[in-house]
């Protein structure tokens, strides 16, 4: 499981990285930084609380593995 | 054949219906595209609007789902440097007409959205022009429409040309859901580039072995690059993938003044110093090797007169402009590096800027809603490595004599106001 923020929706309330900081760190302007990184699975109780904590709702958690099928792109353009 | 492929009957222009039939021959008829999609999927052609996403895969993925596909092909060039696409609407319209037919029926599309830019009156002139001569797609089985999408540098992003059509907004959307799964009316939605469109038109007629013909083992086929700054003869040239840009440049009648460095792949790109760059293999995996990718095919030769450093600042300056303003990294990630480069640019910025704008960087990868930010940060992460002396002459002592001189990274005059 990995957790994941959308970025159109997170509004850096920043309550996040307060409940999993081992997960979560804030960058200088307040928006989460998720470390790229499976999360352990006791940690998982606590990635839920923030998935549902967060006022925008702007936070999921995923499967480990990425779908395929998507075209999002490495870099750039 | 040879070269060129795409740009075969360039000479006879516009290319009118008559004309792009004796050059390139009729279309096969396979109604259910179903050889297509396994031709398609032999060819290994990877999307040319500079994500280098494989077509076959997401062709798969838009015939899963249960409702009928829309195709958008992908007009909005909005690199501006890039011409290659506005070349084919322009001179070649058939064939990308051609093209986005076959792929339609590959994927089970009855409906052909060609997406081009609100500013492109020209392409969109020619496009009519050429689809007057198809009434087929004027309201038959497959039917094509013309959108004019706003201009801008994300306007062409594949959610937010989506959400164009489904809500009048221009701007990228969250993903998931992803635009084949869940697109334009919530139908599974191909978007495809104008040039990768083109490549689909031939390979429907000749096949993946002939497509394989020119390119390399891994990546077969050809591209095209616009070529821009200071070489003889600017403008879109056809390569087979795996070409040396030395050998492209020759062909371009070489540099016409002494070049510092080539910036390969447009403003999402990555600077390369002008002593590597003859030896650069152009292709994903030749350019790999040095860290760059061809992206939507923009390579710009700067030369030594220009100031580097003026330079990235009036672009980032003008990409950080361009965000769609959504995200909070892009808006203040970008914003921050524009920030720093206009202030090294006038001088009197402390050294240490620059691992400011490293750190920044670092911070823009992957954390936008679109890849915008992710093409600033290679774009400025390249800089930043080649031009640290250029950078800290500046933030130490201001302006250099180049800095007035006129952009070779042009942009659109619109977006600099303020
Ligand atoms: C900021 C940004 C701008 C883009 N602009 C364009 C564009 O102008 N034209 C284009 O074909 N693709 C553009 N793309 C890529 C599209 O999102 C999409 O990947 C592409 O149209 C798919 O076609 P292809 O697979 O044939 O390359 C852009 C992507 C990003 C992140
Ligand atoms: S709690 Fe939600 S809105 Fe706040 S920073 Fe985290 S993801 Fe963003
Ligand atoms: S990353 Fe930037 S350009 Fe892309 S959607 Fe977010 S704010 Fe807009």
């Amino acid at each position: 499981m990995r957790i994941a923020v959308d970025p159109i929706a997170c509004d850096a309330h920043g309550l996040c990285a307060e409940l999993l900081p081992e997960v979560i760190v804030l960058d200088e302007w307040g928006y989460p930084v998720i470390a790229d990184a499976k999360l352990p699975a006791r940690l998982e109780g606590l990635a839920r609380r923030a998935v549902s904590a967060c006022p925008t709702l702007a936070l999921r958690l995923k499967a480990d593995t990425p779908a395929v099928n998507g075209s999002r792109r490495r870099t750039g353009r | 054949m040879s070269l060129p492929r795409l740009l075969r009957g360039l000479e006879d222009v516009p290319l009118d219906r008559d004309g792009h039939g004796r050059v390139h021959g009729e279309l096969p008829a396979d109604t259910d595209g179903r050889a297509l999609v396994a031709e398609l999927r032999r060819a290994r052609l990877r999307g040319r609007g500079g994500g280098g996403f494989p077509l076959a895969i997401k062709l798969k993925a838009v015939r899963r789902g249960r409702r009928p596909a829309v195709l958008v092909v992908n007009g909005c060039e909005g690199e501006p440097l890039s011409i290659k696409d506005h070349l084919l609407l322009t001179r070649l319209p058939h064939l990308v007409i051609d093209g986005a037919l076959a792929l339609a029926r590959a994927a089970g599309a009855a409906d052909i959205r060609f997406a081009l830019d609100e500013g492109d009156l020209v392409g969109d002139d020619m496009l009519n022009w050429a689809l007057d001569a198809r009434p087929e797609l004027r309201g038959g089985r497959i039917a094509a429409t013309v959108a004019a999408v706003p201009s801008g540098y994300v306007s062409g992003q594949e959610t937010g040309l989506v959400r164009w059509h489904n809500e009048g907004v221009a701007a990228p959307t969250s993903v998931p859901p992803r635009v084949t799964e869940r697109g334009i009316g919530r139908r599974p939605t191909l978007v495809s580039n104008v040039e990768t469109v083109a490549h689909v038109a031939l390979i429907a007629r000749h096949g993946a072995e002939w497509f394989a013909q020119l390119g390399t083992a891994e990546e077969p086929g050809t591209a095209l690059v616009t070529l821009a700054g200071a070489v003889a003869r600017p403008g879109v040239y056809e390569i087979a993938l795996g070409t040396r840009l030395g050998a492209l440049l020759d062909t371009a009648g070489g540099a016409v003044q002494e070049i510092d460095a080539y910036l390969v792949g447009g403003y999402a790109g990555t600077w390369v110093p002008a002593p590597r760059a003859g030896a650069l293999v152009l292709c994903e995996a030749g350019l790999r090797a040095v860290g760059a990718r061809l992206g939507s095919g923009v390579i710009l030769a700067l030369p030594t007169s220009a100031c580097p450093v003026a330079e990235m600042a009036r672009v980032t300056r003008w990409l950080a402009s361009e965000s769609s303003g959504q995200c909070g990294p892009c808006v203040r990630g970008l914003g921050a590096i524009a920030d720093a480069f206009e202030s090294i640019a006038a001088g009197g910025a402390r050294p240490s800027v620059l691992d400011d704008l490293t750190r920044w960087c670092r911070l823009s990868r992957g954390r936008g809603a679109c890849a915008h930010p992710d093409g600033v940060a290679q774009l400025v992460t390249s800089a930043l490595d080649l031009f640290s002396v250029d950078l800290l002459d500046h933030a130490r002592h201001g302006p250099c004599d180049a800095c007035e001189r006129p952009p070779q990274l042009t942009v659109p005059a619109f977006a600099l106001r303020g």
